[in-house]
């Protein structure tokens, strides 16, 4: 047989059948559920008088509506409440495991999939969210489905997919201090444009990437489609075994065995061929920060707001000169003049253990500017807020003036109380600075973690590897 | 699911590159539980000078009056002409059912995100990629013409223009069957019930793990 990709290995191991015109059934494994696109779905497969296909392949938990503070009272809104209660309701009527508001295993869902073990090497996992990329970190074929995919999904336990191209983004070399995954993701998207990946399956590869923790792979992939990509993916290897083993959902024992057995198959063959390349010489990557309300508007710690003037396509002048206007920003300005009034710290993207320790080691002992209103950290998940305590982080943080917070999306989406006034410039470690998506008129620059902590303490960006 | 056939409707233009489904439809709508009545709130902050919330009556608020879709010329259009990367970002379907729900059948651009472009079809709307110097051409029409009109075929893929000029366009042909007969995926894909136990059993049987 020919050289595979790991993308062409993980779409064979799961073709039901395919049509002549290229049309495909994949079998999913794990669907995750979270209650913002799962109520219409339920009421299709109540409405047509279905049943799930396989009640042991979902895992559900409310994540975005959810507080971050005072968690005892409730949920004041009564729509959030609502669709939380209908996520509880629908879960108990099918028979669906659900990690609910108050069990410590409740989180952002992409990071208690992986937490669990729920998300394994050779699985295909689908959510009704497009960061479901990030469990490609795990040698899965991962990817966001509407909410009609979802239904189709629990109906018939598989997608209605055609293939897509390939594409290797080979990271060689070895990152600079202070430079992350998370600025890998943002380089790879200002290079490849926000559009770049459409219709690829992205394989993130070379030493750089090798190198990188499970958080940090996850952070990668969580982003792949922020350059397009439905799916982003990275071989399996013993970084990927050590972090799986003994977790709840994992296999025990004999069957552990027999798992890495397979699990050691999950990379692209030597030879390989991929419909599109991008190299990365990872000792160029500084800190990223972007400027705009796309990913794509990123330049680094040392750059400048660009001047729309010096742009020759009139389509990409004119974004440039409305994302400007909208973020309150003057062409040239640099980058590490620009002052913030808020921090967010968490979501899918940076919402793991691995990322509350980096915003600690940056704000020990210091604090937070006087400019800055609010620094919030929010965990990832019950369980990583509770790993984080025990390490202590979070009185490094509350010390240095940071708000210590309850687990869920927060101010990523904004879906809750958390959100960026008007106007309100933040430091974000999320992924999409869209306008109005911290809140409506709220300024969002994405970041990593160890950048946002620094931004916090100076009270506008700073190169973090100087500090 | 909505069939379609052929549609005679008129152009909005929305000349913006990279539209993301926050813009479409701002996660605050995101919490209904239903599947209808997002239409109002299509692309609210571009729309509404105030800030929306879900449950108001949108008759009564201030629109902006700059934005494309309030200008009078373009009410009732039914064909939305959009430039590179539409409907990007979140994989809420809710931005196609806003999009559907306002009373879009077609959309019309150069490129589209995955997700979106998927979630249309399943939505009874046609999304349509052309090369950017169609739909360059295209804007500059309707731009120029009040009352600016396109007849789409999709039995025959093609777009006719006022003046007779036809567009040919492609389409996935099974995208193309379920939207012409108006057919449910889920039907369809239990077509192959067997065929699904058959791979499931096998496929456990070697990762009893999963
Ligand atoms: S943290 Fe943000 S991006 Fe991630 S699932 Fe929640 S809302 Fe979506």
């Amino acid at each position: 047989m020919s050289a595979q990709t790991l993308y062409d290995k993980l779409w064979n191991s799961h073709l039901v059948r395919q049509d002549a015109d290229g049309t495909a059934l994949i079998y999913i494994d794990r669907q995750l559920v979270h209650e913002v696109t799962s109520p219409q779905a339920f009421e299709g497969l109540r409405i047509a008088q279905r049943k799930p296909w396989r009640i042991a392949s979902m895992l559900a938990v409310p994540d975005h509506n959810v507080p971050t503070a005072n968690r005892a009272a409730g949920i004041t809104d009564p729509v959030s409440r609502l669709q939380v209660e209908t996520l509880d309701a629908n879960c108990a009527e099918f028979g669906i495991t659900e990690f609910k508001m108050g069990d410590i295993r409740q989180g952002v869902v992409h990071v208690i999939g992986p937490e669990q073990g729920a998300t394994l090497p050779g699985m295909t996992v689908v959510c009704g969210d497009s960061h479901t990329s990030t469990h490609g970190a795990f040698a899965a074929l991962a990817h966001g489905i509407g909410t009609s995919e979802v239904e189709h999904v629990m109906a018939t336990q598989c997608l209605v997919a055609k293939k897509s191209k390939s594409m290797l983004v080979k990271v060689e070399g070895v990152l600079g201090g202070g430079v992350t995954a998370k600025d890998i993701a943002l380089a790879v998207i200002g290079q490849v444009g926000t559009a770049g990946g459409t219709g690829y399956a992205i394989e993130f590869a070379g030493s750089a990437v090798r190198a990188l923790s499970m958080e940090g792979r996850m952070t990668l992939c969580n982003m792949a489609i922020e350059a397009g990509a439905r799916a982003g993916m990275i071989a399996a290897d013993e970084t990927t075994f050590a972090y799986l083993k003994g977790r709840p959902y994992a296999p025990q024992g004999e069957q552990w065995e027999l798992a890495v057995a397979e699990w050691r198959k999950l990379h692209s063959d030597e030879g390989a061929v991929f419909d599109a390349t991008l190299e990365i010489n990872a000792s160029t990557i500084r800190p990223q920060v972007t400027w705009g309300t796309s990913p794509e508007m990123v330049t680094s710690i040392d750059g400048r707001v660009p001047n729309p003037a010096d742009i020759a396509d009139p389509v990409k002048r004119g974004d440039t000169e409305r994302a400007l206007q909208y973020m309150g920003l003057t062409a040239n300005t640099p980058i590490s003049q620009i002052m913030i009034d808020k921090v967010f710290i968490g979501s899918c993207t940076n919402g793991r253990i691995e990322d509350m320790r980096a915003a600690a080691a940056v704000a020990k002992g210091k604090k937070v500017a006087a400019n800055v209103k609010l620094a919030m950290v929010v965990p990832g998940s019950g369980l990583v807020k509770a790993q984080a305590e025990a390490e202590g982080l979070d009185k490094i943080l509350v010390e240095a003036g940071f708000e210590w917070r309850d687990p869920g999306c927060s101010m990523c989406l904004a879906m809750n109380d958390d959100k960026l006034a008007a106007g309100e410039r933040c430091a974000s470690t999320s992924n999409r600075n869209f306008e109005g998506r911290q809140g409506m008129g709220g300024r969002t620059h994405l970041v990593s973690p160890e950048m946002a902590a620094a931004a916090a303490i100076a009270g506008h960006f700073v190169d973090v590897s100087k500090i | 699911m909505e069939k379609f056939t052929l549609l005679d409707g008129l152009v909005v233009p929305l000349d913006r590159a990279n539209v993301d489904t926050d813009a479409i439809i701002p996660k605050q709508f995101l919490k209904s539980i239903k599947r209808s009545g997002f239409g109002p709130n299509a692309f609210d902050e571009w729309r509404y000078l105030d800030h929306g919330e879900p449950g108001q009556d949108c008759s009564s608020r201030p629109i902006n009056p700059d934005f494309v879709l309030n200008q009078p010329r373009y009410q009732g259009a039914q064909v939305l002409l959009a430039r590179e990367n539409f409907g990007c970002g979140s994989s809420r379907e809710h931005a196609p059912w806003a999009l559907a729900d306002y009373g879009f059948r077609v959309i019309i651009a150069p490129s589209f995100a995955d997700i979106f472009f998927n979630n249309s079809f399943k939505n009874g709307m046609l999304p349509i990629r052309l090369s950017a110097e169609q739909v360059d051409a295209l804007f500059k029409r309707v731009e120029a013409a009040v009352g600016f009109r396109l007849v789409v075929d999709l039995e025959k893929q093609t777009i006719t223009q006022p003046d007779g000029e036809v567009i040919s366009f492609e389409v996935d042909p099974f995208r193309k069957h379920c939207l012409l007969n108006g057919l449910d995926d889920i039907g369809l894909t239990l077509q192959h019930t067997a065929e699904i136990s058959a791979f499931e059993a096998k496929h456990r049987a070697a990762q009893p793990w999963l």
